[in-house]
């Protein structure tokens, strides 16, 4: 398999884009990314999406989306795994570009999530969890994570102030993000006294609901100093795992073992350890997501989480850096670009053009994209060369 | 869904608790599948869940999801039965302040969802603790 | 020797004081509470109906007969409130017994006295050797008007009989029945509550058709009021049963027992049956029992039943009909109530 390198980036604003369907999202997205990238054709489309079918009553979009770009007849398809489906069509234009199969290949993120009520957004995001014996039941996501939430405190003494902290730390980043839906400062206190949604949990522990898009494009490593003046970043592991859908079925509620798995295997395909990793990009659907995945990426001890968020270990200017973007609790959710949109951040940081978000040590960069309460994850490392 | 064939599919484990035990290495899943995930054996034979235990986790629901809105807040938690199975479900004629991770319930038999207000009915287990 | 091989009861957790809702209509409470001489009733959360109601007495009496429930033959609900106009609650109850498939099952209605009628047929099917056990449940969920006198007493609750001829803890020595087309009470199709003649549903139709009842039943077996040391009639308030009771010759110990109304409300069609499940709760050996169902409409059935040796022995197998009715109540404003009874216009959920 050959090296793959990320040669050109782009997203649009996260948040209420009243003015911009679908089709437009994703392809400002694409174009962007294309245009920078100095690459002068596709030869393939991933486009991340958890439910365009629920959320615009729109299926098939691989085909849209390849049309609306300009770029028929390139192959293009819609892939899928709720939350990670941004990581997954990543992971798909990895391979075929390490395969060989293809030299360009787009792989976009995106989720219109505004053009319904939020009763149907919510039912549509509900579709990620086990329909039979969960969703039946009355779960909601805020409801999962937050059993997650009270096993996690219940066991190990994670503080409710723990996990405020999280978005807290999150909206101090997200504020010097210009793509963010959340730009403002929050407090501790805010957090607790907003509004409850699923006790411990409250709306401010809770990524919001949100419009957009995110592109990268992928090019064998060995094209890109031809192609592009910017400093060259490689993808050097992508991987996957699942679990069991339901929670109660998982050995231990408190551990995301498909993000250990899929840390462990990238770590592996990498070459590298937890401790050479300059700074993350986490999937903080929920507070307490963040907190549980610092420990399934090895990153702390399992119990640790929420120490590290007290700690200070995971703000902009600590040891190990997570969500320099805001995260998805200030940067938003738009589901199926967040795979893609923390790729953007990493890759932003590797290359040395965060601005004011910059990272002192930024070299090496993990995502890591999580599918509805931990069914799924899918780890990407960048290097910056 | 609350569609006539999805809800008669259902009944077996909703009203009863069926469900299936490996037949090699005796794990048991509810609901009952075709294929073990510890051992990959494809063999099972029928097994009722028992219908006491405790809860392990809990939260109370108050931002509800369409088809609950009467009902918030309601409580929620994942259920240890007392052969070890856990199962997820709301805990009904509880106070919120009443929850605690080792409270011991019993399923009931409870009005889970209905298909709008001239749907079918969908019934179902729900936790309930002593009272 | 046929009778009730196991009975069981179910009681929701949740009441509304008279208070409570006399303060809402500007009602004076005290003189309900005097009139009807009832203090508070049950309500059923948003998740229960008749069905799950049903279902729970039914498990309970499944326990207490220690059957395997695929020999249930027949299966039998009364009701003034079955969740659908059009589905049967039975087939519901079979199935979460597992009394499937090869069950006869019909839902039944006559106003009050449908539990009953569940267990008169009940009884007859098992007598005639056309089924080993049969089961006959009386439950409902029934809703009083706003601000209507019935909205006071009107509450939740079941009972569930199993039927057999072998390890009988309650004989059946006699059944009868009393009926007459009066329409004392009634509810047109499409109505959401029932409406009612006032006073004229005391004398012609309760007093009457009870009367008529108690008084064929004792002919029919040669009895008298002295010969039992309990009765229990339906109970659409607490001063109908007494006040009958005394009239009949039966005295207030023998009423006591199975006089729940004062704090359950009327169940309607598990009025006099989990009057019957409170009095089996506690009945000894040899004690006889006299039940006397109504429903509007009007008619009543009539039953005598013997405790046996047995009795005792099956009591204790199932949470009994005072933890039910007494134990750790939540007590609802009448906001809530009205949100529970779904009395509230709201916009269809998108």
């Amino acid at each position: 398999m050959r090296d793959v390198a990320v040669i050109g980036i782009g997203m649009t604003d996260f948040g209420e884009c009243w003015n911009d369907s679908l089709r437009d999202l994703f392809v400002k997205a694409a174009l962007q990314a294309m245009d920078e990238s100095g690459a002068d054709r596709l030869d393939s489309i991933y486009v991340g999406s958890m439910s365009p079918g629920l959320f615009c009553g729109q299926e098939h979009i691989g085909s849209l989306l390849s049309d609306y770009l300009g770029q028929a007849p390139v192959p293009a398809a819609r892939v899928e795994s709720a939350c990670a489906s941004g990581g997954l069509a990543l992971r798909c234009g990895f391979f075929e570009v390490a395969s060989g199969a293809s030299d360009f290949v787009l792989c976009g993120g995106v989720e219109k999530m505004t053009d319904v009520s939020g009763a149907q957004a919510t039912y549509a995001l509900g579709t990620a969890s086990d329909q039979d014996y969960e969703a039946f039941h009355g779960a909601t996501f805020p409801g999962l994570y937050a059993l997650i939430a009270t096993a996690h405190m219940h066991k190990y003494g994670t503080k409710r102030e723990d996990l405020a902290q999280v978005a807290v730390k999150n909206h101090e980043n997200g504020l010097l993000n210009p793509h963010a839906q959340y730009r403002m400062k929050i407090t501790v206190e805010q957090v607790i006294n907003s509004v409850k949604v699923a006790d411990p949990l409250n709306i401010l522990d809770c990524s919001p609901i949100t419009d957009g898009a995110a592109a990268v494009l992928l090019c064998p490593l060995e094209m890109t100093k031809k192609l592009s003046k910017k400093p060259i970043v490689k993808i050097a592991a992508s991987a996957m795992a699942t679990d069991t859908m339901a929670l109660h079925q998982r050995k231990d509620i408190t551990w995301l073992g498909s993000t250990a798995k899929a840390a462990e295997s990238a770590y592996k395909k990498a070459g590298v350890k937890p401790g050479d990793i300059d700074f993350a990009e986490v999937h903080d659907c929920f507070t307490i997501a963040e907190i549980c995945v610092l420990e399934s990426l090895g990153v702390v001890e399992k119990g640790k989480g929420g120490e590290a968020s007290r700690s200070g270990l995971t703000a902009r200017d600590g040891k190990f850096p997570v969500n320099p973007s805001g995260g998805l609790k200030s940067k938003g959710h738009p589901v199926g670009a967040t795979g893609i949109a923390q790729i953007y951040e990493i890759v932003t940081q590797l290359r040395g053009e965060a601005g004011k978000r910059q990272l002192k040590k930024a070299n090496r960069g993990l995502a890591q994209n999580m599918g509805g309460s931990g069914g799924s994850a899918v780890v990407h490392i960048l290097e910056v060369l | 869904m609350i569609t006539p064939p999805v809800v008669r599919r259902n009944t077996p484990q909703r009203y009863r608790l069926e469900a299936g035990k490996c037949k090699k290495c005796g794990k048991v899943f509810f609901p009952p599948r075709l294929v073990c995930d510890k051992c990959q054996c494809r063999e099972f034979e029928p097994y009722t869940l028992p219908s006491e235990g405790a809860v392990v986790t809990h939260t109370v629901i108050r931002t509800p999801p369409r088809g609950f809105s009467d009902e918030a807040p309601y409580c929620m938690g994942i259920v240890q039965l007392t052969d070890g199975t856990r199962l997820l479900c709301q805990i009904a004629d509880c106070e919120p302040e009443r929850l605690s991770v080792g409270l011991k319930v019993h399923l009931e038999f409870r009005r889970v969802q209905e298909a709008g207000e001239s749907g079918v009915l969908a019934y179902g287990y729900k936790a309930v603790p002593e009272r | 020797m046929i009778g009730i091989v196991g009975y069981g009861a179910y009681i929701p957790r949740y009441r509304i004081k008279v208070e409570e809702i006399a303060k809402v209509w500007g009602a004076d409470a005290p003189s309900y509470k005097k009139g009807l001489m009832l203090r508070e009733k049950s309500v059923p959360a948003p998740d229960q109906d008749t069905i799950t109601i049903a279902v729970e007495a039914a498990r309970n009496a499944v326990a207490r007969s220690g059957i395997d429930p695929k020999k249930i033959g027949a299966v039998y609900v009364g009701s003034e409130s079955h969740p659908y106009a059009v589905k049967p609650t039975g087939t519901a109850v079979a199935e979460a017994l597992g009394a499937v498939e090869d069950c006869h099952c019909a839902d039944l209605e006559f106003a009050c006295k449908a539990g009953s009628e569940g267990m008169f047929i009940a009884f007859g099917l098992v007598k005639s050797g056309e089924v080993e056990y049969a089961l006959g449940i009386g439950a409902d969920t029934s809703q009083g008007a706003p601000g209507d006198a019935l909205e006071y007493s009107a509450s939740a609750g079941g009972a569930a009989f199993i039927m057999g001829a072998k390890d009988v803890a309650a004989t059946i020595d006699g059944q009868f029945s009393f009926m007459s087309d009066t329409p004392d009470f009634w509810r047109r199709e499409y109505m959401h509550y029932p409406r009612h003649g006032g006073r004229f549903t005391g004398d012609l139709a309760y007093f009457k058709h009870i009367r008529g009842g108690v008084e064929g039943m004792l002919k029919k077996a040669g009895a008298k009021p002295q010969d039992f040391k309990y009765c229990v009639f339906h109970q659409p308030n607490g001063k109908f049963p007494v006040k009958m009771a005394k009239e009949l010759g039966f005295t207030e110990d023998q009423v006591k027992t199975g006089l729940l109304v004062p704090t359950l409300g009327n169940t309607y069609s598990g009025a006099s049956p989990l009057g019957l499940t409170a009095i089996l709760d506690e009945a000894k050996p040899n004690e006889k029992i006299l039940m006397c169902s109504f429903g509007s409409g009007a008619g009543s059935d009539a039953f005598i039943y013997t405790c046996t040796d047995k009795l005792p022995e099956i009591q204790g197998k199932a949470k009994k009909t005072r933890y039910y009715l007494d134990t750790s109540p939540a007590y609802l404003d009448y906001g809530t109530y009205v949100k529970f009874r779904r009395k509230i216009r709201k916009n269809v959920e998108d």
